[in-house]
């Protein structure tokens, strides 16, 4: 690959069950590349888990993947509410996830902890009231 | 073991995938909650779940996980099968409860990943 190829996913608010659309994208899209299983899975994982925080906390957003030689790159932007405490949020366990969205499977306070643990570098930006934007990067 | 082997045990009824049942399975893991399955990552492994929602088969197309069990009798839905046909991923469905299910698997020989 000599050229960074960029894809940009609309993440939509209303629909819990269609969650995860992009990143299942994303995931075969790297499998054509002939991208590493590896590094395809932590891709997946990574933004699977941020995908479904777009929509459990902020209403959406937008998510950027950059596909480069030497590493995939994530960018989930949302103008959700923010994270109060990112160290908190960080804590394998802790979640402010409503009653439903558990019932629906998520909401275990993994969701963070799983994106740091799947990237190889990660990077929180978050503002109270504005929005946030969460950037992560694996290998290549 | 295989597939077939796990549906014999659990008694399971085989919604998806009739053709792949001869395919190798290594671990297992049981869980409703689907960022606990997504914090364990092991290659050929099942999941075991009485979560019945369309999340359950893309949390295992993340995975690459063999094949997804309903315990308790959980019907899966037409929408949920579809979705598991068109990522090639076997759904059975058992009668027994989660805490059987997995342990007259374990008692088999398939065992869960490592802690890490």
């Amino acid at each position: 690959m000599s050229e960074e190829i960029v894809l940009t996913y609309p993440i939509s608010p209303d629909d819990f069950t269609r969650a995860g659309e992009a990143s299942s994208d994303v995931k075969q899209k790297l499998k054509q590349m002939g991208v590493s299983p590896d590094a395809v899975r932590k891709v997946a994982i990574a933004m699977y888990e941020g995908e479904i925080n777009m929509v459990i906390h902020a209403r959406g957003g937008v998510i950027t993947v950059k596909i480069a030689e030497n590493a995939i790159t994530m960018i989930l932007n949302d103008q959700g509410p923010g994270i109060p405490d990112v160290a908190l949020a960080m804590q394998a366990g802790y979640s402010t996830a409503p009653e439903e969205i558990r019932n629906l499977g998520f909401g275990a306070g993994m969701g963070l902890p799983n994106m740091k643990k799947y990237s190889d570098t990660m990077e929180i930006q978050t503002t109270l009231g504005v929005g946030t934007t969460i950037t992560m990067s694996v290998n290549l | 073991m295989t597939v077939r082997d796990v549906q014999k045990i659990l008694d399971a009824k085989v919604l998806v995938g009739h053709e792949m049942l001869d395919k190798d399975v290594r671990t297992a893991c049981g869980s409703d909650m689907m960022s606990d399955v997504l914090a364990f990552s092991k290659d050929h492994s099942i999941l075991l779940t009485g979560l019945c929602n369309p999340q359950v088969i893309r949390t295992a197309e993340m995975l690459d996980i063999v094949c997804v069990i309903f315990v308790r009798g959980k019907h899966p839905d037409d929408i949920i099968q579809d979705m598991a046909r068109e990522r090639d991923l076997i759904v059975l469905e058992t009668p027994h409860r989660m805490f059987s299910a997995c342990g007259l698997l374990y008692m088999a020989g398939l065992h869960g990943g490592a802690m890490s």
